[in-house]
């Protein structure tokens, strides 16, 4: 069958993010070879002019949305928000890194290719509409991220880290390709709406459609580290660098947050009743095996990692609400969780020093006295990952939890609102670090913090308090782009 | 100006100019300051809310989240009832500030940028109209009171305020829970429209459904007040916290568990607070005998006052489930009455540690020679605590007592033991500590001097004009309650005659209204 494909200018516009990202990832490589030692860090710089050009060109292509190479990608209110989130987590995270590189001498360009190379990725998945876009997208991103987990070559944990990630991370990408196989030759088709309208027909392929799902289900959830297949994300998020598990845990997973719902509440919807209660449990055991496991942990990456794995749990939620409040409300979610944990990870990775020799929570002991701004924002953001009002964290959970009452997941609620409340304890073993105790070795020996690390941990902080005390804007946003999954 | 407004903003622009004046004396004058201002502004509060009694005052009502399927409105005001747990606040805090500045050693700036925070939280509860910024200033009192549990005091102090804090956040979580599901039943958060389109009929909540509702207040105001048997989290916390904050704790804090349940449990589930009175009622009474023979037990004065605390805050829980007029009335009363007397009680131990560097009874003894001062402040203080007549507890106990024996004698019976445990335990501690022979090892004991009057004194004063001219304070509390109740038997009625509906001109004009 011959392909003709009509391609537009429109068609380039919408792909605009993409392109750029992708144009200067490649100029980073390629300056790369010829900038001096001692000027590495200007392509840091560089890339981070790249993100900001390219979050114009999102909000560029959202004035003139739409479908592009024949709905490969469909650019709306829901793909631009993904697309800004994970931009803005890439921007905040390079900040992070030039000090941290900079310590652990490796300030090198690829670092910062890497990064564009995963966003193109995940702005892809963000605005995917074909199940071959969504594999594309995933590996794009996938495979820049495996390589960051393992960037410093030297440090063992980082090794062990790159290599977990990549073995179980390739295993689940082929539960996915399976899964997207086995659709295609269901319905005949990859497209996303095409897929929904199918399954919508007739009810004697449902069944084997349910099982697609399921396979689909396995390679997203391990992406989202959902239990059960959350064994990784600690083990990788405590041996990557801290900025990379900044990274791993905000942008990679709200990319593939964007592509599990619009997957799950677009193509799947008309066999939802098979699906949903899956989701319940997974969304219960998620939330229980992050929080419990975490209140044993005395590394705050670790920590961090667990807790990250709760909060996936309680996103899930919203997904077993399957309604466009439970939509909005997990969108609200993400963008508050990359806040707040990008914030939590910048402060670590300040007082870690070099090595990552400091990052137990004794560790954190006295840093109220030794640097009242710094501690100041962790307990923000530490507030904020428990729920308390005034945070976007709060305001996250609560909407959280109101789309699920509203589908009448009454115990679901009930349970997720005590674990949360459980997960106080851990969260509070860092106020009591920080603020309780006597400074300690790792914070009396502490440099202050670099510009840019600075400016990364007051961005975040600022953020976190806007969305706990205007969430209106965002609100109003989120909850009109969730229409796009119906 | 709004004058509610202006109390509710005076503290959080102290809290800002705390965080940013030098270290040194500025903190302390500049919440010194803010304070004292937004004392005399919740004045102007007074003469409002006192003409209207049962209509809410000084309203604050504007938007905060108008997005489709989400509308918060910032809604506040002051009826009767909050009032005077309002002016309580303002009137405490100020003498928290003002005690710190000897009792808290180090990192004061801190601690006043936190102790602002919490009052601004806590008049923000005591006033909410709306649900969920009722839930919001809740959590906001609670992580500066936190935060200075945990950093300021002894030295098992950070696992004592976890605990805390883990205690009454699972309680909070149920009362969210609660919240959310009221607010997917009645589509609003506001308080005054809930109560209107439950009174009219528009809403009406299945018994089981208030059951539900009910037990998630519960959880989150029994935790707060203590009720027995969740009251474990209070003598730890109590008792390690520094003494400004133990003085919050106990005059101030334990006041925003009792204010929910007689402002939310009553009225938006009338038929389940009914339903469960008695068993409530049964957990007041227990609380109260339980606390007292426990406190009977204690060598340390602080630990002894915690659960002195826990008995006397039966009395207010067993006022409001009782049901009546009368319980209603003392509660309240009793809520106004144990916060001066109680947080007077707490002063005068702060100044004793402060003398004595502990609070071992047995580190103590015949002080009452040299410092005949504190001895008579703090002999009238328990006075007033055991609820002898003529000072403020008397009033309060007397009324919850009267309103229990009308419900329920053997309740008032029981009830009563814990007024003569606790002169027992009172006195017998005063005894130890301030009579008999003179401990050998501790060297001179000082008397009170002019700064430390200072605070004590509006307190005794307080102490006793509640106790003796209560027609002072008594009738926007009495207006009030006399509202509260008739909202809550009206709904209940209503509920249970709900074969009969309303006509509907009934509820048109109710909601014309």
């Amino acid at each position: 069958m011959p392909i003709s494909v009509h391609v537009t200018g429109a068609d380039y516009l919408r792909f605009l993010p993409e392109i750029v990202l992708t144009v200067f990832g490649v100029a980073v490589m390629m300056l790369e070879a010829v900038a001096s030692q001692g000027k590495k860090s200007s392509l840091g710089v560089l890339a981070l002019v790249g993100i900001a050009i390219a979050f114009a060109a999102n909000l560029w292509a959202y004035t003139d949305g739409g479908a592009a190479f024949e709905s490969m990608i469909v650019v709306g209110g829901y793909g631009t928000f993904f697309r800004a989130l994970v931009l803005v987590v890439g921007f905040l995270c390079i900040l992070t890194s030039f000090s941290y590189l900079e310590r652990e001498g490796a300030q090198t360009g690829e670092y910062y290719a890497l990064i564009l190379f995963s966003l193109v990725g995940q702005c892809i998945l963000s605005t995917a509409n074909d199940l071959i876009m969504v594999f594309i997208g995933l590996e794009i991103s996938s495979i820049a991220t495996y390589i960051l987990a393992g960037f410093l070559r030297d440090d063992r944990r980082n090794n062990e880290s790159a290599l977990k990630y990549f073995l179980l991370g390739s295993f689940a990408t082929a539960f996915l390709l399976y899964g997207i196989a086995w659709i295609y030759g269901l319905v005949g088709s990859t497209n996303l709406e095409e897929i929904r309208r199918i399954l919508a027909q007739g009810a004697p392929i449902s069944p084997i459609a349910g099982l697609a799902a399921a396979l689909m289900f396995v390679g997203f959830g391990f992406k989202v580290s959902i239990a059960p297949f959350q064994v990784w994300a600690p083990d990788v998020y405590q041996g990557a660098a801290a900025p990379v598990s900044a990274f791993m845990s905000a942008g990679p997973k709200a990319a593939a947050f964007a592509i599990f719902f619009r997957v799950f509440m677009i193509s799947f919807r008309p066999i939802n009743d098979r699906w949903v209660w899956l989701v319940w449990g997974c969304a219960l055991a998620t939330m229980i095996i992050g929080n419990f496991a975490a209140l044993l942990q005395t590394n705050v990456k670790r920590l961090l990692g667990y807790s990250s794995i709760a909060h996936a749990g309680y996103v899930l939620i919203a997904l077993t609400a399957s309604s466009q409040v439970g939509v909005a409300a997990a969108m609200f979610y993400l963008a508050s969780y990359a806040l707040m944990n990008i914030g939590a990870f910048a402060v670590v990775s300040h007082v870690a020093a070099r090595n990552e020799r400091y990052v137990k929570i004794e560790d954190l002991a006295g840093l109220g006295r030794r640097e009242p701004a710094t501690a100041a924002l962790l307990a923000i953001f530490v507030f904020s990952l428990i729920g308390v009002p005034l945070t976007g964290g709060f305001f996250a959970k609560f909407y959280v939890f109101q789309a699920a009452l509203n589908s009448h997941l009454v115990w679901l609620t009930v349970l997720g609102l005590i674990n949360s409340a459980i997960a106080a304890y851990y969260y509070l073993k860092i106020i009591v670090a920080i603020y309780m105790h006597d400074p300690g070795t790792a914070t009396t020996e502490l440099p202050p913090p670099s510009a840019g690390l600075r400016v990364a941990i007051w961005a975040s902080a600022l953020g976190t308090l806007f969305l706990g005390i205007f969430p209106g804007t965002l609100l109003s946003f989120v909850s009109y782009s969730a229409r796009a999954l119906r | 100006m709004n004058l509610l407004a202006a109390t509710l903003a005076v503290p959080l622009i102290g809290f800002f100019v705390v965080l940013f004046v030098p270290r040194g004396k500025a903190p302390f004058f500049a919440a010194l300051t803010a304070t004292v201002v937004a004392f005399f502004v919740s004045l102007g509060l007074v003469a409002p809310a006192a003409a209207s009694g049962s209509q809410f005052t000084s309203v604050v009502n504007a938007s905060w989240v108008d997005t489709p399927g989400l509308r918060i409105r910032f809604h506040l005001g002051i009826d009767g009832i909050s009032l005077w747990l309002v002016l309580l606040t303002t009137l405490l805090v100020p003498i928290a500030v003002w005690i710190s500045r000897t009792m808290i050693k180090e990192r004061q700036k801190n601690f006043f940028a936190l102790l602002l925070l919490f009052e601004f939280g806590i008049i923000g509860v005591f006033s909410a109209l709306d649900l969920f910024v009722f839930y919001v200033f809740w959590e906001v009192a609670l992580v500066p009171m936190y935060l200075m549990a945990g950093g300021w005091g002894g030295s098992r102090r950070g696992p004592a305020a976890v605990k805390f804090f883990v205690y009454t956040m699972l309680g909070s979580v149920l009362m969210l829970a609660s919240i959310i599901y009221l607010h997917s039943e009645a589509g609003t958060f506001d308080y005054v429209e809930i109560m209107n389109a439950i009174g009219s009929g528009r809403v009406t909540l299945a018994p089981s459904q208030q059951m539900l509702l009910f037990l998630g207040f519960f959880a989150a105001f029994a935790v707060k007040v203590p009720i027995f048997p969740l009251h474990t989290w209070l003598p730890d916390t109590y008792t390690e916290a520094a003494m400004p904050a133990t003085f919050l704790l106990a005059a101030v804090m334990s006041k925003m568990g009792a204010y929910g349940l007689i402002r939310y449990c009553l009225t938006i589930t009338p038929a389940a607070a009914h339903r469960c009175a008695t068993w409530v009622a049964v957990l007041a009474i227990i609380g109260i005998i339980y606390g007292a023979l426990i406190a009977l037990m204690q060598s340390n004065i602080k630990r002894l006052l915690a659960y002195s605390s826990i008995s006397h805050l039966g009395f207010v829980v067993l006022g409001i489930f009782t049901l009546s007029q009368q319980g209603a009335d003392g509660a309240v009363y009793q809520m106004i009455a144990h916060g001066i007397s109680t947080g007077a009680l707490f002063l005068l131990a702060g100044y004793l540690e402060e003398r004595r560097g502990s609070l071992e009874i047995a580190d103590f003894g015949g002080i009452a020679t040299s410092a005949p001062g504190l001895a008579t402040a703090f002999m009238v203080t328990l006075f007033a605590s055991i609820g002898l007549p003529a000072l403020c507890n008397f009033i309060g106990e007397f009324l919850v007592l009267q309103g229990a024996a009308l419900t329920k004698f053997s309740w008032a019976a029981w009830a009563a033991t814990g007024v003569i445990l606790s002169a027992a335990y009172m006195l017998w501690m005063y005894q130890r500590t301030f009579f008999g022979k003179a401990n050998e090892r501790a060297g001179t004991f000082t008397d009170l001097s002019a700064r430390d009057w200072a605070p004590v004194m509006p307190l005794i004063l307080l102490m006793v004009w509640l106790g003796s001219y209560t027609q002072s304070f008594m009738p926007p509390i009495d207006s009030a309650a006399a509202h509260l109740l008739e909202q809550t038997n009206m709904n209940n009625q209503y509920r249970v005659e709900l074969a009969h509906p309303v006509p509907s001109q009934l509820a048109e004009a109710a909601r014309a209204h």
